[in-house]
C-alpha cells in the first residue's frame, strides 16, 4: 500500500487525520479552502448584524445581539486556527479574502434593511448555518471538528433568539408583522442558496465525501433544513414565499419550488447587492487596525528586551 | 506581509473547574502572554467555560512524530500482564 492508498484506508474506517499526520496534498487544500470560507463567512457574517447593534429596540436586544455578533468573532478565531494547523498563515488567510481569492458565504452580500431582519438572520441563516454545521462535528480533520464542536454549542442561542425576535413582531402591530413577513420575503430564498449548488453542480462534493470532510450532501442537508422550518414559520403565522410548496406524502419531505440559479451565481462571482462594501468594510477595519497591532507587538519587544537586561 | 509583523501563536489550555486539570482548547495570536490570556478570556472563556488559563508559545512544544506511533507505543500492546484482567483468579476471592 502507498501513502496514498493507506490515507484512503484510513480514512474509510472513520479515524481522525491531526496536524502531523502525512495527507495527500488535495485533501490538505480542500480543507484549507472550505475551513478558511467557513472563517470568512463567520467574520463577514458580523456586518449585517452590527450594522443594528447602536437601532436595537431595547438595552436587552441590544446587549443579546452583542453578545451574538462577539460569538461569530469567536467562530472566525477558532476556524482560522483550525486552518493555521495545516500551514497557512493567518495574514495570508486574510489578504486572501480581501483580495477576493477566497469566498466566503454568499448570504452575507445581502443588507439587513429592518429591525426584522436580526429576527431572520438567527432563525434562517443561523438556522441554515447550524444544519450545515453539526455533521462538521464529525469531520475527518481533527481541529476541524473540534472548532466546530464549539460552534455548534454557541449557535442555539443565536437561532433562538432570532426565533424570539421575530415572534415578538408576530404578535405585535399589523405593522409589526408586516415587517416579519417582508424580511422572510428577502431572506427566505437566499437561505435555501447557503447549501450550495445543487449535488449534480457542486464540483466538490464527491471527494469531500469520500474523504468524509462532508456527511451529507447539499440537497439532504437543504431538504432537511426546509421540512424543519416550514412547521416554525407555521407557528409564527408567516407565509414562506414559494408558491410551489407543498407536503408531498410519498416522499415524506416538502416539495419546492426551482431556486434562482443565476442569482446565486452572480452574487458569487461577486455582484450581489453588498459585496463591494462588506469587503471594503473589512479592509478599512484590517487597515485602521494596523496601527494597534504594531503598537502591541513593539510594547512587548520592548517589554521583553527590558526583562532580559534586568535579568542580566 | 512581512512575517516578523504576525503576532506570536499561543496555545490555550482551560480548567473548566477546580479539581480538573488544564485542557487544550485552541489556540490565537497575541504579541505577548498577558494579551494572550486577555484574549483566550474572550474567544475561549465568554460563557464560564473556565476558571483558569494556561497560554504558552506554540513554538515550545515539541511533539512526538506520527512516524514514531508504532515504536513510541506498540510496544505496550502485547504487554497484557500490565492489566488486571490478565489474572484469573479464583470466584472465592472476591473484590480483588
Ligand atoms: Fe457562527
Ligand atoms: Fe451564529
Amino acid at each position: 500500500m502507498n501513502m496514498n492508498e493507506r490515507f484512503e484506508a484510513y480514512i474509510a474506517s472513520d479515524a481522525k487525520i491531526e496536524p502531523k499526520d502525512w495527507m495527500p496534498d488535495a485533501y490538505r487544500k480542500t480543507l484549507i479552502r472550505q475551513i478558511s470560507q467557513h472563517a470568512h463567512s463567520e467574520v463577514v457574517g458580523m456586518l449585517p448584524e452590527g450594522n443594528w447593534v447602536t437601532r436595537a429596540p431595547s438595552l436587552l436586544r441590544k446587549s443579546i445581539l452583542l453578545a451574538k455578533v462577539q460569538d461569530e468573532a469567536g467562530h472566525g478565531l477558532y476556524l482560522y486556527s483550525a486552518c493555521e494547523t495545516l500551514g497557512v498563515s493567518r495574514d495570508d488567510l486574510i489578504a486572501d479574502l480581501h483580495s477576493g481569492k477566497a469566498k466566503y458565504s454568499s448570504i452575507f452580500n445581502y443588507p439587513a434593511t429592518s429591525w426584522a431582519d436580526m429576527g431572520t438572520i438567527g432563525w434562517l441563516v443561523d438556522g441554515a448555518a447550524i444544519m450545515n454545521q453539526v455533521p462538521l462535528c464529525k469531520t475527518s480533520y481533527g481541529p476541524y471538528a473540534r472548532a466546530m464542536v464549539r460552534v455548534c454549542k454557541e449557535e442555539s442561542f443565536h437561532q433562538r433568539q432570532g426565533f424570539q425576535i421575530l415572534l415578538a413582531l408576530c404578535n405585535g402591530t399589523e405593522e409589526q408583522k408586516a415587517m416579519a413577513q417582508e424580511s422572510i420575503n428577502r431572506w427566505w430564498w437566499p437561505a435555501l442558496m447557503m447549501f450550495g449548488p445543487r449535488d449534480e453542480d457542486s464540483q466538490h462534493t464527491e471527494e469531500s465525501m469520500r474523504w468524509r470532510i462532508k456527511r451529507f450532501t447539499n440537497d439532504e442537508l437543504r431538504q432537511k433544513f426546509i421540512d424543519m422550518t416550514v412547521p416554525q414559520a407555521e407557528l409564527l403565522g408567516l407565509t414562506i414565499p414559494d408558491p410551489d410548496l407543498k407536503w408531498n406524502e410519498e416522499r415524506g419531505h416538502y416539495d419546492f419550488g426551482e431556486i434562482n440559479w443565476e442569482e446565486f451565481y452572480h452574487v458569487i462571482r461577486g455582484n450581489g447587492p453588498c459585496n463591494k462594501e462588506r469587503i471594503a468594510a473589512r479592509q478599512q477595519a484590517h487597515d485602521e487596525g494596523a496601527w494597534v497591532r504594531e503598537a502591541a507587538l513593539a510594547h512587548s519587544k520592548k517589554r521583553a528586551a527590558q526583562s532580559s537586561t534586568h535579568a542580566a | 506581509m512581512n512575517a516578523s509583523n504576525a503576532w506570536p501563536l499561543w496555545e490555550v489550555f482551560v480548567r473548566s473547574r477546580q479539581g480538573l486539570s488544564h485542557r487544550h482548547v485552541g489556540s490565537l495570536h497575541a504579541p505577548d502572554a498577558e494579551m494572550a490570556i486577555q484574549n483566550a478570556r474572550d474567544v475561549y472563556t465568554r460563557r464560564q467555560e473556565g476558571v483558569s488559563i494556561w497560554v504558552l508559545p506554540a513554538s515550545a512544544i515539541t511533539a512526538s512524530s506520527p512516524a514514531d506511533k508504532d515504536c513510541l507505543f506498540e510496544p505496550a500492546n502485547d504487554k497484557i500482564y500490565r492489566h488486571p484482567t490478565f489474572y484469573d483468579l479464583p470466584d472465592e476471592v472476591k473484590n480483588m
